[in-house]
């Protein structure tokens, strides 16, 4: 039996496993203890979870659980992370280089830097979304001291060479921050082999709760940070606030699942995805988003010509997902990552983002088919582009009376 | 975004989509917006020899908005003389529709679609007299 509408936004936010919900529910209620208390057995004993749950976020990217410190989200790590390094870092130079179509809780926190008198580089990437290596050493500076590239794009699911700029940067000596919001339990990620400095995580988009998502901070070459909340000195003095025990627990048993279970999983929604593109690429005048072969399994993005993006999304209502346009927000704007891989407005505008999981059936990505045949050809029997297009009138030699 | 009952039905029900022959009598086309903008409408009028509107055709590309407004169009204009049609005013079609105050542009668009294909019925028949 299906259930409406269809969950194909997973990149959003994830349910959480119900094994999880079940390792939580003990703290929330009997082991409610503060895990700085140090005088008795409640504290003690959300202390060990908390190590646990800390052993279990850094066995997945092979760190040292002593490098990871516990925050409230992934927006809350790329805040710590870029300012923190920033700040501390600000004698030897104040040039940041980040990219254009990273999350806003990258870019938004380099404007403020850019506010605080720092001078940031956003970096273009290919039509294919990745970022050209050459590009990238040519804007290096001597000053520069902190680089932030996501690993996984969440809008088109690439995977940038996080490898090859680790060495760039390690060579210079330039702080490396990577956003891997997207990334954990989707690829591999090596910690001893990559050499990043700084990365941030999220729990909810790996089957965790929201609210919770944690920062690794390198102890070899070790990394200094200047902490921006401040209070009783907890993780270390990098991130004061009593921590909440329960959602860590639940973050710490998302990541145990995401490492035992990661290869079988990406293997089984590699085909889900590839079920779900062959079917739609089938329909006429569509365009994929984004390098294909270096791509999260999870991801589709893929633009619809000549149907408009939120009428399309208003006619899938029975399946939940994402649109390329963000004019249900009341701005008639076109998503600035598909702009940046050179997609024109209209293409943007009509793109939507198919996010699977680890709950999506094959009847599920079955029945999309079917509906996004049936739904697109309704609305190219409406559209008086497509007309146009069949009567073999090309579209960028027609002079719109623009509004 | 919450779209009216009026919306919601001519989005799932549109009225007259469809396009008459270019070359066929007494039609008038009317196409306004631009894609890059989100919305382009096509507005076909069918005028009888009396001068009345007595069918109509739309297409458009754009949000639901843009598609209820369109298809309401075509059911108002049939039965107007064109200086009745051209009477219709955006802020009509926007009340009819509970149109939130983003999706206005929709309205306006609408309202431009049959001056545009009034306009263009009216310089064929200019055309045909001389």
């Amino acid at each position: 039996m299906l259930k409406f509408p269809i969950y194909l936004d997973y990149s959003a936010t994830t349910p959480i496993d119900p094994r999880v919900v079940e390792a939580m529910i003990p703290y929330l209620s009997e082991h409610f203890g503060n895990p700085a208390s140090r005088s008795h057995a409640y504290g003690w004993e959300a202390e060990k979870a908390v190590e646990l749950a800390r052993a279990d976020v850094a066995a997945l990217v092979n760190a040292d659980p002593k490098e990871i410190v516990w925050t409230s989200g992934a927006t809350e790590s790329d805040n710590l992370a870029i300012k923190g390094a920033a700040q501390f870092y600000q004698s030897k130079g104040k040039h940041i280089i980040t990219l254009k179509t990273e999350h806003k809780a990258v870019l938004d926190t380099c404007r403020e830097l850019e506010r605080q008198g720092f001078e940031v580089t956003y970096l273009d990437v290919q039509e294919d979304g990745l970022l050209n290596l050459d590009a990238f050493r040519a804007a290096l500076r001597d000053d520069t001291t902190v680089v932030s590239v996501m690993m996984v794009n969440n809008e088109v699911g690439v995977v940038q060479p996080i490898e090859e700029i680790g060495e760039i940067c390690r060579e210079r000596g330039i702080i490396f921050h990577v956003d891997a919001a997207q990334a954990t339990g989707k690829v591999e990620i090596d910690l001893q082999k990559l050499k990043v400095d700084l990365m941030s995580f999220s729990a909810h988009k790996t089957y965790g709760p929201k609210g919770i998502g944690a920062l690794y901070v390198r102890r070899k070459p070790r990394v200094r940070l200047i902490a921006q909340m401040h209070g009783g000195g907890h993780e270390r003095g990098m991130r004061s606030g009593t921590l909440a025990a329960h959602q860590i627990v639940g973050m710490g048993v998302a990541f145990r699942l995401a490492r035992e279970e990661m290869a079988t999983e990406n293997e089984r929604i590699g085909l889900l995805r590839d079920k779900l593109m062959n079917g739609l690429t089938d329909i006429e005048a569509t365009y994929v988003n984004g390098d294909i072969a270096k791509r999260v399994p999870h991801n589709l993005n893929i633009s619809f010509a000549y149907v408009e993006g939120e009428s399309l999304i208003m006619a899938i209502k029975e399946v939940a997902v994402s649109s390329g346009s963000a004019c249900t927000s009341a701005s008639l704007e076109p998503s600035y990552v598909l702009r940046a891989l050179g997609r024109n407005d209209e293409l943007a505008h009509s793109s939507i983002r198919f996010s699977i999981g680890r709950f999506t059936t094959e009847e599920e990505v079955d029945f999309t088919i079917d509906l996004l045949h049936r739904k697109i050809s309704k609305l190219r029997e409406l559209s008086p582009l497509w007309e146009m297009v069949q009567d073999g009138v090309d579209l960028n030699t027609v002079q719109w009376a623009a509004h | 975004m919450a779209y009216s009952e009026k919306v919601l039905d001519h989005y799932e029900n549109p009225r007259n989509v469809g396009a008459f022959g270019k070359d066929e009598a007494g039609v008038g086309t009317g196409m306004v917006g631009a894609p890059a903008c989100g919305d382009v409408m096509k507005l076909q009028i069918k005028v009888n020899g009396q001068g009345v509107i007595e069918d109509a055709k739309f297409k458009t590309y754009g949000c639901g908005s843009a598609i209820a407004s369109s298809s309401l169009v075509t059911e108002w204009v049939k039965g107007k003389s064109l200086d009745e049609a051209l009477d219709i005013k955006n802020t009509a079609i926007a009340e009819e529709l509970a149109l939130p105050p983003v999706k206005i542009h929709c309205s306006i668009l609408a309202e431009d679609a049959i001056k545009a294909a009034v306009a263009d019925y009216r310089k064929h028949q200019e055309a045909k007299g001389e």
